[in-house]
């Protein structure tokens, strides 16, 4: 079904929300001198909650396009737009009680944190090439500037600086892809490309253009996810950003590249067959993105060991992590695209909770280096123990939340019969636990000889570390609703 | 009239010389304009292919939106850049280097 503009708004109101939400608090910003730093907080947080809401209660019947097919509403949009406005929840009350934000003004933070959400909800859903890149670029403009917040700090400016560079050549490449596959098909809406592909026999120039295509745009979306080769600007960008953007960074933004990855290559350059996905003949793009989530998980590990800063080292595991959560993509069942949606899930709650930590130890001790966590145990049992539960979670030992997203990763692989491929993740795995363990072993097990002095934590981020342990801890016990919302949610438009 | 060939061959030679542009300068300014040529390649393809194939003015639609939001592109670029000269008084990205181990 494809509804009109005005039809379609009935379904945009957590977007709209959003929009109202930025232009409140900008308003706010200018007016309200004495209140608006307790203001601002509280509408982002309102608009979030109320966008959250809207997105919850959707009920859009089957999958259906908006906007004379601009937007594809369906469950697996339904998905990432819940993941994003929880995401941006979390990042919110993080950066609050944050020293490194609040040396500067934050008006402006709050409506940009607004904006790349509403970038993201449009990344989630959009089905036309100009959707995709105006939301992409939304997302990206935004996300620069916040990486540059610190506007007197010199690594702010550098990391934002690289980020900039970076992403403005290889959106630019993908943009070229674009132009190439709107030559080829004469269409820019994603199913009307599809078709035209299947209509045409993709054979000879066809293929090496069709190729460079996907080439071309991987380096786009790769970007976004931080997947090797597009990952150099991963971890100077990471260290340089305020920690609150960088655990934003790191889930958010991540999780909207994928979403718009799985969009175009399953929706616009594979046509659906029965249980699973196939190829449009000619292209191999599964394999290329099979080399891409090998390099990236086992790049993204290795580099992660020698590691001392504890925000780079957390950069290099989320470019592993990306790698983990690519390897349910490429498949092209849906079991791999649940195993997929399970583990971003988890990964929203540990990562964030392993980068608050790193935002609550910085708050009294200004130090990112790993061997001033010496003794944190003694210090504050409590922080010790919840990142020692964030770190368990990321290696993926059983009872918490990580189990889950890697025993369904692994799962499903096994399932295709790609069974080398299932151990090179494993072995990773094993790798990644050296590292994660061994900032445990300085928090726990290593004492310098300063007598312990308490570690203050306000009771703000006392309750959202709290917060963050619940799901870490508990999502096992819910299994089966998990299981079951993610299996809703990978009904795609035009696709199973 | 022109063939479509030559304007596909123009458009990736200014490709390729915006990518030799961002990799081989090390002035900020000067990787902003090879990023620049390379969106003006892409937009030049749409707007070719959109001119000499019926499906419509697709493809000059979106060019219009590319210019549009590289303009906002090069905004922030240059603002950042802007920040960053105040406080290292370069623009030379080689200098950019405390990030690096």
């Amino acid at each position: 079904m494809n509804l009109g503009n005005l039809d379609s708004l009935t379904f945009f109101y957590p977007e709209l929300i959003l929009l109202g939400g930025i232009l409140l608090v900008v308003i706010s910003d200018i007016s309200l001198k004495g209140l608006r730093d307790r203001v601002n907080p509280l509408l982002t947080l309102a608009a979030l909650l109320l966008a959250l809401f809207y997105t919850l209660q959707t009920d859009h019947g089957s999958a259906m396009t908006l906007f004379e097919g601009m937007l594809a509403l369906d469950n697996f949009a339904l998905f990432f737009k819940a993941f994003m406005l929880v995401a941006g929840v979390l990042v919110l009350l993080g950066s609050l009680h944050s020293e490194e934000l609040a040396a500067v003004h934050q008006g402006e933070f709050h409506a940009l944190l607004l904006a790349v959400t509403l970038g993201m909800l449009l990344m989630a859903n959009s089905a036309h090439l100009v959707m995709l890149y105006l939301s992409l670029e939304l997302v990206s403009l935004t996300s620069y500037i916040m990486v540059g917040y610190l506007r007197s700090d010199r690594l702010s400016n550098e990391a934002s600086m690289k980020y900039i560079l970076f992403g403005a050549v290889s959106t630019g490449a993908m943009l070229y892809g674009f132009s190439l596959l709107y030559g080829m098909t004469g269409s820019l809406d994603l199913f009307a490309i599809r078709d035209a592909l299947l209509a045409q026999e993709v054979v000879g120039f066809n293929q090496v253009t069709l190729m460079l295509v996907v080439v071309l745009t991987t380096a786009g979306f790769g970007f976004k996810t931080a997947a090797v080769p597009f990952h150099f600007w991963c971890p100077d960008v990471y260290t340089g950003a305020p920690t609150p953007v960088t655990a934003f960074l790191s889930v958010a933004p991540k999780a909207a590249g994928f979403a718009i990855l799985v969009r175009f290559f399953l929706g616009g350059l594979s046509q659906p067959a029965g249980e699973q996905w196939g190829f449009i003949s000619g292209i191999d793009w599964p394999l290329v993105l099979i080399v891409v989530s090998v390099l990236t998980m086992s790049l993204g590990n290795i580099a992660a060991l020698t590691q001392n800063n504890l925000k780079r080292m957390l950069a290099y595991s989320s470019i592993a992590h990306a790698g983990y959560i690519l390897m349910g993509a490429v498949l092209l069942t849906g079991t791999g695209l649940k195993a997929m949606l399970v583990y971003l899930f988890v990964y929203l709650f540990m990562n964030l909770g392993a980068f608050f930590v790193v935002t609550v130890i910085f708050n009294s001790e200004k130090t990112f280096e790993l061997q001033d966590y010496n003794g944190m145990f003694r210090r504050s049992p409590f922080l010790a123990v919840a990142m020692s539960i964030f770190l368990l979670s990321l290696i993926g030992i059983p009872p918490f939340a990580g189990f889950l997203g890697k025993l369904y990763i692994f799962g499903a692989v096994i399932d295709q019969g790609l069974y080398w491929f299932a151990v090179v993740g494993a072995l990773n795995a094993a790798v990644a636990a050296f590292y994660y363990m061994r900032i445990m072993k300085h928090m726990i097990l290593e004492n310098d000889d300063r007598p312990p002095t308490p570690l203050q934590i306000s009771p703000l981020n006392r309750a959202l570390l709290v917060l963050l342990l619940v799901p870490n801890i508990l999502l096992i016990v819910f299994w089966s609703p998990i299981d079951r919302w993610t299996a809703n949610s990978i009904t795609l438009f035009g696709g199973l | 009239m022109i063939e479509l060939k030559y304007y596909l061959l123009i458009s990736a030679f200014l490709f390729s010389l915006g990518v030799f542009g961002v990799l081989t300068r090390r002035n900020a300014v000067n990787v902003l304009m090879g990023v620049e040529l390379i969106l003006n390649s892409a937009n030049l393809n749409l707007v070719a292919f959109s001119r000499y194939s019926s499906s419509g003015i697709d493809g000059q639609m979106f060019a219009v939106f590319v210019i549009v939001v590289a303009a906002a592109e090069v905004a922030v670029a240059l603002a950042i850049i802007l920040t960053l000269y105040r406080v290292l008084s370069t623009v030379n990205l080689d200098r950019a280097d405390v990030l690096k181990r």
